[in-house]
Formats: structure tokens, sequence, C-alpha cells
């Protein structure tokens, strides 16, 4: 489904490039493989915070990043999560160059840039993006508490990418500039450039910006438990109350479950569709539509690469309980384990998934554009063009597979229950639910 | 390309590339019905847009949320499908329904892969003109907005919405957010959507717009026989549609607190009403927002994101409607930067129209990176699909997304300063803060915008 061309680098850096030309754009993205799960604890938040920093100038452009690049014309983010960070511009084909060179620099020659001022100034707009996006927000804390009860403290994924707030007051311009030499150099990342470009020159382009950046060490490999392969999951039912600034109790039941692309993965996320995905679903029907004991349900796989986890998200309906929700919640979960689904849910999902497929190509740059994903499953994978067996791994699910999956992963033996009510209001929360932890 | 690079000076990049606006097909179907097409290779995908010319500001006085009750009731059913049965056709060619309220139009989007063009926009036509408006459905649906609004009491963003838009708008059909009031959504009725729904939502005075990969031949032919007995035809308009409200009366204040007990952050909206989308000055306005807040490196983003750190980032924009809409700062702030915050906004909103212009790179980035990136807004057929809306929304001329450049280019420093110094209204703008009122009122009551107003939400 997607045409391109990898090249790496002396120096480790792998090089992508996807021709289309109905359009006179082209689209720069490039993955670093760290995120928040690269962090130790005393300094979650980092990767995010660095990320922020890279937006401020390097050796040899040192002042704002955006101002040439929008002087270009250019569209441009850059995003952090467990896994990875991303940086992407979206180009008018005369700036490519002009991007290249920005993004090579601040590979190459961030360093001498960053400085104290930059990273205090910094460090205050990621706590007021904390603020926002989780502390302000109602049951913005819900991430915090889901992982740090799915996850035990010394796992990588036990903390959330936005970090604690003690830890970023605490990290320091030198924990910055040592997570650069770490995790920012060529052989850690993946540059993809899509769109109206000739893949020759485009190569041979790359190579001019980026092949003298020197290759840098190996990355410390990311440990589970200090081991690399031991993964425990909770083995209890484990439930917590969180109070909150909200008019209605909401319930997530999580579990964890495969890692991206592992096997079950695929099935995990048709699972959450006939679930909670719209209004034939199961969930919705019997909590919203006919119980009518919930306002809102859905549910997610969220495939990360150490491990996934699952969520189902129910808020009570005024004069309804959380208990209530849940019993039904376990039916449902219950009737699919036993009888597990019809062909046409199967059937149904996969017309959905197939067709996100194609609507996610419509666009080349930018979060989840064509470029993002050539570097996700370049990354990922390993593989540019691991889109083709991305796509077989749903048309392989069948509902026996869905009914095994639902049986084996969804059990409450080994679930995180969390149940956020109106603050006052704790005794509403499931039953023998303690308080959850979170900074 | 065999130059060396020169890693101390930026590349500079050549002119950029022009591309034009897609030619537009326009045609009025045997049933009435206006089409536009836009042929757009690509992935092969085709995003229909059925634009209806009313929106929450055809609410009647008495009953603001009516318009968005009546659209969240038509997928619940129609008159050949029950809820279910219908969004399992929708599910089965995986096809993406919205249904959009906005102050000046109701839009229903649907996005199919092209071997479904056919079915997906029947479903549309269906789902647009044939609702079941079972009373229990009504029931349902109006309780979950009900339990909705309930929800955004304590939503600091939807909070700040509400105080600003009744605050600005008095009285006004655009003074209410399209979601109505819980008192007049417990006073509908069943009759009150079927009625609504009669008047309003009839294709023959909306548009249908498509655009994807196919032709205009293959989209017309698509669309007249999906949609030709869908146009019932024999009752009338009842007026409703393409009403302009009137001006609005002055602000009902001009500092409005929303106490938020121990918030570690305030929501700040500051703005007045402005400009209707077919002001002369529109060009030069965008310029001017850009300076001013409209992008990253905008003032008031620099000062109080890059250089104080009180936020995420803060906007400006001009909400450019069919009557004149507002301008309005958005963003939060840490609470003890609240003050000092919003006397900068308004202190900037003064400054460009007369103390402290526009510089000539200031100008230059502004109009540069509106026009440099222009063409990078229609790259799906969804984009290119919602720029023609606009040019049906507005009356404006076929041309008008290829004049955006040079008529942005154009726009000199006198005419950023004329736009700011006539359309930027600090002395007169209303303040909403939503935050922790005790630590914050004395201090925002000393920049003499009149006593807070306290506001529950």
């Amino acid at each position: 489904m997607l045409d391109y061309t990898r090249r790496t680098l002396e120096n480790g850096l792998d090089v992508i490039v996807h021709e289309d030309h109905r359009s006179p754009i082209a689209a720069v993205n490039l993955w670093y493989h760290v995120g928040s799960k690269n962090e130790q604890p005393g300094r979650t938040g980092l990767a995010h915070l660095f990320e922020h920093l890279m937006f401020e100038g390097s050796a040899h452009h040192d002042s704002g990043y955006f101002t040439p690049l929008q002087e270009a014309g250019a569209a441009l983010n850059g995003s952090t999560n467990c896994d990875r960070t991303n940086y992407w511009e979206v180009v008018p084909t005369n700036a490519l160059e002009l991007a290249l060179w920005l993004e090579s620099d601040r590979m190459g020659y961030l360093l001498p840039a960053l400085t104290e001022e930059k990273f205090e100034n910094q460090r205050e707009v990621v706590l007021n993006e904390r603020r926002q996006q989780y502390e302000n927000r109602p049951y913005g804390l819900a991430l915090m508490a889901l992982m740090a009860a799915l996850y035990p403290s010394d796992h990588p994924y036990h903390w959330t990418t936005i970090g604690h707030t003690a830890d970023l007051r605490a990290a320091t311009l030198d924990d910055a500039h040592a997570f650069f030499r770490t995790h920012y150099h060529p052989g850690n990342a993946s540059v993809t450039v899509a769109g109206d470009v000739d893949t020759t020159q485009t190569l041979e382009l790359v190579a001019r910006y980026f092949e003298d950046i020197p290759p840098g060490g190996s990355t410390p490999p990311v440990l589970i438990h200090g081991s690399e392969t031991t993964d425990v999951k909770p083995n209890r039912d484990t439930r917590l109350v969180l109070e909150d600034r909200v008019e209605l109790p909401r319930l997530y039941l999580a579990w964890r479950t495969p890692a991206l692309f592992a096997k079950g993965d695929a099935a995990m996320d048709m699972l959450a569709d006939l679930l909670a995905g719209g209004k034939t679903s199961r969930l919705y029907r019997a909590l919203v539509h006919d119980g009518r004991i919930a306002t809102d349900v859905s549910a997610a796989q969220s495939s990360r690469e150490l491990t996934g986890w699952f969520c189902i998200t129910a808020t009570a309906a005024p004069g309804h309980e959380l208990a209530e929700l849940e019993q039904v919640i376990n039916g449902e979960l219950g009737a699919l384990s036993e009888q597990g689904p019809e062909t046409q849910e199967v059937e149904r999902s996969l017309v959905q998934v197939e067709a996100q497929f194609v609507y996610r190509l419509q666009t080349l740059g930018g979060f989840n554009g064509r470029s993002d994903q050539l570097n996700a499953y370049n990354i990922f994978a390993g593989d540019p063009g691991f889109i083709d067996q991305d796509r077989a791994r749903y048309r392989e699910t069948t509902t026996d597979s869905v009914q095994r999956l639902a049986a084996r992963q969804l059990s409450s033996g080994d679930r995180v229950a969390l149940s956020i009510v109106p603050q006052g209001e704790g005794q509403r929360a499931l039953p023998g639910s303690e308080l959850a932890r979170v900074s | 390309m065999s130059e060396p690079v020169d890693p101390t000076r930026l590349p500079r990049p050549g002119a950029a590339p022009s591309v034009r606006f897609p030619s537009i097909g326009a045609v009025r179907l045997s049933s009435g019905v206006e089409l536009r097409t836009v042929e757009h290779p690509g992935p092969p995908v085709i995003q229909w847009l059925l634009l209806l010319c009313h929106g929450s500001a055809a609410d009647p006085a008495t009953q603001p949320g009516l318009a968005a009750l009546t659209a969240d009731l038509l997928d619940e059913g129609s008159e050949r499908r029950s809820a279910l049965e219908l969004h399992r056709a929708l599910d089965g060619i995986g096809a993406r329904l919205g249904v959009h309220v906005g102050p000046d139009t109701t839009t229903l989007s649907l996005m199919t892969l092209t071997q479904h063009a056919a079915d997906g926009l029947a479903l549309l036509g269906e789902i647009a003109t044939q609702p079941r408006f079972e009373p229990t459905d009504f029931d349902r649906v109006r309780t979950l907005r009900r339990n909705r609004l309930r929800q955004m009491r304590t939503v600091p963003s939807a909070v700040a919405d509400r105080a600003y838009i009744e605050a600005l708008y008095p009285g006004h059909p655009y003074g209410h957010l399209g979601i109505g009031t819980d008192t007049a959504l417990a006073g509908l009725t069943i009759d009150d959507v079927r009625q609504f729904h009669a008047g309003t939502y009839r294709l023959e005075t909306g548009t249908l717009i498509a655009a994807g990969a196919f032709t205009h031949e293959r989209l017309i032919q698509i669309a007249d026989a999906a949609l030709g007995d869908l146009t019932g035809g024999t009752g009338r308009a009842d007026g409703r549609e393409r009403v302009t409200p009137g001006a609005p009366a002055e602000p009902s204040a001009r500092l409005v607190v929303v106490d938020r007990p121990g918030a570690v952050q305030s929501e700040i909206r500051i703005g007045h009403v402005a400009v209707s989308r077919r002001t002369p000055h529109y060009h030069a306005l965008h310029v001017m927002n850009m300076v001013l807040g409209g992008q990253f490196v905008s003032r008031l983003n620099r000062s109080l994101r890059e250089e104080k750190g009180y936020t995420y980032g803060v906007r400006t924009g001009f909400d450019f409607r069919s009557a004149p809409g507002p301008f309005t700062m958005h963003g939060c702030v840490q609470a003890d930067a609240t003050v000092e915050s919003v006397r900068e906004v308004l202190d900037e909103m003064t400054a460009l129209g007369g103390a402290r212009p526009v510089t000539s790179s200031e100008l230059d980035l502004a109009r540069a990176s509106l026009t440099k990136g222009y063409t990078r807004g229609f790259e799906t057929s969804g984009q290119v699909a919602r720029g023609v809306m606009q040019l049906v929304q507005h009356d404006l001329p076929a041309d008008e997304h290829d004049q955006f450049v040079p008529r942005v280019n154009a726009v000199e420093a006198a005419d950023v300063t004329m736009a700011a110094a006539t359309y930027l209204r600090p002395n007169q703008a209303v303040v909403v803060v939503v935050g922790p009122a005790r630590e914050i009122e004395n201090g925002l009551e000393a920049l003499n915008l009149g006593p807070a107003v306290r506001s529950d939400g």
C-alpha cells in the first residue's frame, strides 16, 4: 500500500523516501526511538521536556525553530509518548532543504545552544501543560493512577509521559545534556521524506545533511524489573478510587494485554471495537442505549512496544452507581468469553479497520500521515513496508480468536478497576477500593 | 546537488510552488438539490458534505439547543431502519458519519471508500430527510445531552466558552452554545423537533458537496441516483434558513469571574464582537491576527509562553461568521499569572494599532506563513470539500481561494495598523476568567474593567 525506498547511512541513520506527486509539498518526519520508557525513576518527564527543548534553537541557528519554517510556509510539531519521540515538518517542496538543515543541526549540534535559561523556561511551560491537560481537567489524573497500578514501580510504563511534578522540578540542565547524548543520535533515529520529491536526489540530499553527524554509542536496553524478559502482571483484582472535581462517577477497567504487533494485539483492537465502537457495539447498547445507566462508554487497546493495555471506560448516568455498570460490563465480557462474537460483528469490525487503513493514506505529513506510518513501521517492526502485514493481522482474526482473547485477557482476576467520583463521595467507588496514589 | 552543505547559514528557499484550487463543478440536480463537485485524485475516498443553512442561531429564543438536539436525533433511526439497522449499514461499509451544528450552519459529513460512495450517500440522504424521531429516542438523547451539560460545568474551557458567549451576545441568536441550556432542553418536546426538522432540513435549500477520486460526471450520476426521490418537495421551507442575525446589544459585563476554588490555572477568554466573513478587510485581519496571537511566533505566545513560561500556549482568532462573530484570545495560564496575563493581552491589543505597530519582519513572517503554506490546507478530499463549503456558505466568488495569496501579499504595514486600530477594541473587550476567584479577583478588578460579575458557570 505504501511504496518506499530505504537506505541506512554509515552513521546508522535510516532514510526512507516515499514519492507522491499530486501536490507540491514535502513531508519530513523524524523519529527518535526514545520515550518515557527510557527514563529513570526520579527523572520522569524528561523525554517530553526534552522534546520541547528541541524547538529552542541549535548551534548554527540559535534562535527559535518556528520562525524560519513558518516563514517558508511550513507546518511543524513534535510529540512524545512512552516509546518514541517524533518531529515533523510539512513544507512546500522549495523549502525541503531548509527543513533538513534544521533537523540535522539539532540532531548533530543541539547542546552548544542548550542553555539554563531555555531549560528553565520550557520546564515552566511543561508544568503548565501538565496543569492544563491533567491537573485542571476533569478525570485528568486517571491515566497516572492506571499506569501506576498496572505496572510496578520499576516498570518503564509505571509513570506517564508528562512525568511527576517533583521530578520535573528536580531535573537539571545536565540531565538534559546526558539525555541528548544517550538517545539523540543517528543510530537511534529514522527520517522519512514523503511527497513531491525524486527518490535518488532526496536520498543524496538527506545524506549530505546527516552523514557527517557522528554515530553515537549504543543506547542502553530498557529493563523491566531490572531484567529484559520478566514481565509480571498484577495478579489480583486491584480496586482504586480518586475523588475529583467531577459531576458524574466514571469507571475505568484496565488490563495488561499483548504488545504492539504481538499475537493477539490486532484481535484486541477488534474486541475493543465490537465492545464499544459506535452505536452497534455491545456495551453501548447494554449501558447507554438500552440500559440507560451510563452516559458514555469506550474501549481501546493501547498497543505499546513492551506490553499493551486495554481499557473500558464508562460514566454513570445520574441516579446510577459504578457497581451497576461493572455488573453489566462483566456480564457482556462473560457472554463474549463463553459464546464468542457473531460472525457479522467480526466482519463489520474488519470492514471498519480496512477502511481506516485507506483513510489514513490521505495525508502525507503530520501525526499519523504516511511519513509517520513509514517511520512507525520502521522503528517498531524493522520494516517500513510492514503496513501490508499489519493489515493481514486483522484479516486473520476470527470469532474464535476474539472469544479466546476475551476469556484470557479480560478476566476480573488481574485487572485494575479505578473509580473517579465527585469530591466527598468516595463511597460511590466500587466496594473495597483503596485510595489511588497520584503525584 | 554536489555543492557542500554550509553549516553556518540557513538555506534560503526559492520561490514557493503555486497551486490553484481545483475547479468546482456546479449543477442543480433534477430533484432540485444544488451539487458542487471536485475531482480529487488520490486514495479511493469520497467525502460527502451536506450543508444546510441553519445552525444554533436558528434556535427559537426560548428554545436554545433545539437545532443541536434535532441534529443529534438524525441517526437514531429512519423511516425504514431502526437506529441499530442504520448504524449496522454505516459500519458495514466503513463509512464515517459526522453531524456538526455551528452557529450559522448544520453540516452532515460522510466519508466512504469510492466503492461505497453511492450506498454512503443514500444513507446520508436517508439520515437527513427521513429521521424516525421516536419519542423514546427523543427522551433518551435529550437526557444524554442534559447529562453532558451537567458534566460541562466542571470543564474549565466549556465554562469559559459559555460565560463568554453569553456576555458578548446578550439576548442575541449567537448568545448561547449549540447545546443550549438545561431549562430549555427540559421544556422541549418531540413535536418541537419534528417541526424544526420539517422547516429546516430541506435538501432543496441546502448544498451537497462531493470531493474525491471520481470524475465530476460520476459524482453527479451517483448524487442524482441517491437523492433523486428524497427532497420531499411538497411543503415549503419556513424561511428560517439564511436569516442573518442582527447587531448585538452591548455586552452584559466587562469582567466575568467564574470561581473554581483552588484551581492551578485560570481559563481565560478576552474579546469582543468583531466582523463577519464578508468584511472587506478579511485578509488584513488575518495578517494582523498572525502578528498578535494567531501563530506560535506571535507576540502573545512568544511573551506568555516562550519568555515567561506562564502557559502551554495562547492563541487569538476571528470567528468569521455570517453576521459579526467574536474576536477572541483564549488560553489558560498558571493561576498566579492571571492578572498579569490579562493585562498583557489588553496592552498588546492596544499597542498593535498604536504605540508598537507591526515591524517589517513581523509583517513578512505573517504574510509568508499564511501564503506559502496555503496549499497544504487542501491535501485531503475532506479539506477540499470544506474549502468549497466556505464559498457556498458565504456566497464567495469561485476564485476566492486562488485570490487568497495575492490579497494577503498585498497587505501592507499600514493595513495591519488600520485593522488593529479599527477592529481590536481593548477598551470594550469582555474578560472571562474561570479560576480561583479569591486569589485573582482583586487584581482583576484593579484593571478597571468594572466590577467583576460572579457567575456560577
